[in-house]
């Protein structure tokens, strides 16, 4: 009888044992908070694993760490898979010193108590346009900056447009003007990304915004009326029903393939289409309604944060890296070597009159807003129910107006 | 084994002699030790990678686990709060929906085509193991790189099925496989069936290896021959081979998710969403880790059904 019980008994150790072996590992990992004394390296995560981006990044990030006396422990990862590692390390206490986030994701981790704000390290937030300082905030604390930011505007093929007599729209009915008399054949007027993404929801942003739609509440008129010009010109066959399924990327190779004519989309696709010797475009805002509505782009953009380690030696330094991502020196340098735009107000005009190519999108971050300027961290949930409505409209499954209404009370 | 050794067993731990039986109870102790050893890896694996997380997931699915649960810990219980949010959403019986068509279509278009090559490449030609192994390339592919090419073939503009079936003049606009809330969902089976097709030609046709000649010449004398061969030997022979395939075959579907993402995302407006998509954006898109563990527990929930199944539906075959 008692042997049978020092049986189980055993058994139940070694079970317990082994179900506690995750919490051991992760326990293992961990840098010991109390540890202080000299610095002398620091990691760092972020997802810019293609070139350039990946070399500019790395380099500005190694000169920053010789800046201040530390090597850098570098680690990228794949954009998709960012968010997922950054919430294991958080669990198991073993965040990087230096983070780099997508900045609609910045809210939801600052909210996890797993960011420092930046006020605890004297960081200058000078100089940043409203936009841009409001992405990387949190309850009223900027916890993380973007040294270069990036919007989206409308981009022309010229050849195309000169042969079809049309100039660059800027309103809406120029638009679908334009967009029908560039139809014909196999080529479309225009094309963007309606796709069931948070991509396609980003690209809807500039038609809401501009015509005074709310992310709060997208059951409004000003919101229906943009949906319903994005329906018009997938009905009127000016934008390919495909544009349902398309990313940003298939945007483009549409675009080079001479398929579209026009199309909405950003600087970064710039080193494609200028390998492209045959192609040439132009860029302009997003048409608006009418001439009395300013163009408002949504902000893209990595900020780059220090994650709360415990270590406060670290997170000094992790912050002096943080504050040399965002100089005006290598704001410039990033900005022009990866077609992005430097953030601070103070350099948009040297870096638009040197990079003639930028100018409109240097012009149109200037106003560009925060996807989670407004909702915080409540943002993934109503782009949710952004395009859902997006694609329940385009497919005609109910009209704009009903499609925000039942996308909005879910 | 030496009579010191036993000798010396006996005396750490005697309590063995009473219940161990009369003959070598220090032998049979270790006998048992050793037979815990061996299977304490498979235990610690099983433990580690299929009980933790399947524990954790239910345990997740009763939790307001936030984004900030990964740093505080904290998930406040909220009992079944998240399964019902989760099956009273509007997209639940759509999804639900999805994943029966989905699962059904694929397993039907799988195992048939499955079967029909496996039968195919049971008779001896030319070229038979080259072009068998050709049929494997869909599996050695990985998935997303699949996606990708599909998704390039089936675009309703410029790929390559549209274009093919518009210059043999079958249609004159391209047809929106992908892009159309009528068509995606049948698009999406088609290229999982054509992905699953390996699984079942390789497992059906190992179960065709199995039955002997003899049985096909006996039946050829009474005049069985094609598909009464089939009807009456091949077919009662290969049901062990069949149960097994469907049954994976199902566990499989239900829970396919990269395909679906990879092709469209769960659009157009919901139309090829299904819980295992749903259970993904939930938690990964929109950070709500309570509500994604629940739908992932419902699709667990499915599963088992079909796995208990299984189980008795073998069991009778075993007691006939």
């Amino acid at each position: 009888m008692k042997s049978a019980f020092t049986k189980t008994k055993a058994a139940a150790v070694t079970v317990t044992a082994i179900a506690a072996l995750p919490l051991i590992l992760s326990g293992c990992g961990a840098s010991s908070p109390a540890a202080s004394g000299p610095v002398s390296e620091l990691t760092v995560v972020d997802y810019y694993n293609n070139e350039p981006d990946k070399t500019v990044i790395g380099d500005t990030l190694v000169a920053c760490g010789t800046e201040s006396g530390v090597t850098i422990k570098r680690e990228t990862v794949p954009g998709k898979s960012l968010i997922a590692k950054v919430l294991q390390q958080a669990s198991s206490k073993t965040l990087p010193d230096v983070l780099m986030l997508d900045n609609p994701d910045l809210q939801q981790i600052a909210s996890s108590g797993a960011l420092a704000p930046l006020s605890d390290f004297k960081i200058s937030t000078d100089n940043y346009p409203q936009g841009i300082l409001s992405a990387g905030t949190y309850k009223d604390k900027v916890y993380g900056l973007a040294p270069t930011v990036n919007t989206i505007a409308l981009f022309y093929n010229k050849d195309l447009l000169d042969q079809a007599g049309v100039t660059p729209p800027k309103t809406w009915d120029e638009l679908k003007a334009a967009a029908a008399k560039l139809t014909s054949g196999g080529q479309y007027g225009l094309a963007f990304d309606a796709n069931a993404t948070y991509e396609g929801t980003w690209q809807f942003l500039p038609f809401m915004w501009s015509n005074g739609g709310d992310e709060k509440n997208i059951a409004t008129p000003e919101t229906a009326e943009a949906l319903e010009l994005w329906t018009d010109l997938v009905k009127s066959g000016s934008v390919s029903s495909s544009a349902l399924n398309w990313t940003q990327a298939d945007v483009n190779d549409q675009f080079i393939a001479g398929k579209a004519a026009m199309m909405v989309n950003g600087p970064w696709q710039i080193p494609v289409l200028d390998k492209q010797s045959a192609l040439h475009y132009g860029v302009v805002n997003i048409p608006v309604k009418d001439s009395t509505k300013t163009a408002v782009g949504p902000l893209g953009g990595e900020v780059w944060t220090v994650p709360q380690t415990g270590n406060k030696a670290k997170q000094a330094k992790a912050a002096e890296i943080v504050g040399c991502m965002n100089s005006d020196k290598n704001q410039l340098a990033m900005a022009k070597a990866r077609n992005t735009i430097p953030s601070k107000s103070t350099l948009a005009a040297q870096f638009a009159a040197e990079n003639p190519k930028l100018a409109s999108f240097t012009e149109l971050v200037k106003t560009a807003r925060a996807r989670t300027g407004q909702l915080g961290e409540d943002w993934p949930a109503q782009a949710t129910k952004i395009y859902t409505a997006i694609q329940n409209a385009l497919t005609d499954k109910a009209n704009a107006t009903d499609a925000l209404k039942q996308a909005q009370e879910g | 084994m030496s009579a010191a050794v036993q000798s010396r067993l006996h005396l750490t731990v005697p309590e063995t002699q009473n219940d161990a039986g009369p003959r070598r109870p220090g032998y049979r102790r270790r006998e048992r030790i050793y037979q815990w050893l061996f299977l304490a890896p498979a235990v610690a694996y099983l433990v580690l990678f299929f009980g933790y997380p399947v524990v954790k997931n239910v345990l997740m699915s009763f939790q307001d686990y936030s984004t900030g649960t990964f740093y505080t810990g904290e998930a406040p219980w909220v009992g079944f709060a998240n399964y019902v949010t989760v099956l009273s959403s509007s997209l639940f019986s759509t999804s639900l929906i999805n994943t029966a068509l989905f699962t059904a279509g694929s397993i039907a278009g799988q195992f048939v085509l499955g079967l029909a090559l496996a039968v195919f490449f049971k008779r001896k030609f030319p070229l038979n193991g080259m072009l068998r192994s050709l049929l494997l390339l869909p599996w050695l592919l990985p998935l997303i790189v699949s996606s990708a090419v599909w998704r390039w073939i089936l675009d309703k503009d410029s790929g390559a099925l549209n274009n093919f079936l518009e210059s043999a003049g079958i249609i004159s606009t391209g047809i929106p496989w992908l892009t159309s809330t009528s068509l995606a969902l049948a698009a999406v089976v088609g290229v999982n069936i054509w992905i699953g097709i390996p699984f079942n030609v390789t497992v059906l046709y190992g179960g065709l290896q199995d039955i002997p000649d003899e049985l096909y010449e006996a039946a050829s004398l009474d005049g069985a021959t094609g598909w009464k061969a089939f009807r009456h030997v091949t077919w009662p022979m290969l049901r062990p081979v069949v149960s097994v395939v469907l049954v994976l075959g199902v566990v499989y579907t239900l829970k396919v998710l990269d395909i679906i993402l990879g092709l469209t995302n769960g659009g157009p407006a919901n139309s090829t969403q299904t819980i295992a998509t749903q259970s993904y954006a939930l938690s990964f898109q929109d950070f709500k880790f309570g509500e994604g563990a629940a739908m992932g527990n419902i699709l667990v929930l499915i599963s088992l059904v079909f796995a208990v199944l299984y189980l008795r539906v073998n069991r009778r075959a075993v007691d006939e």
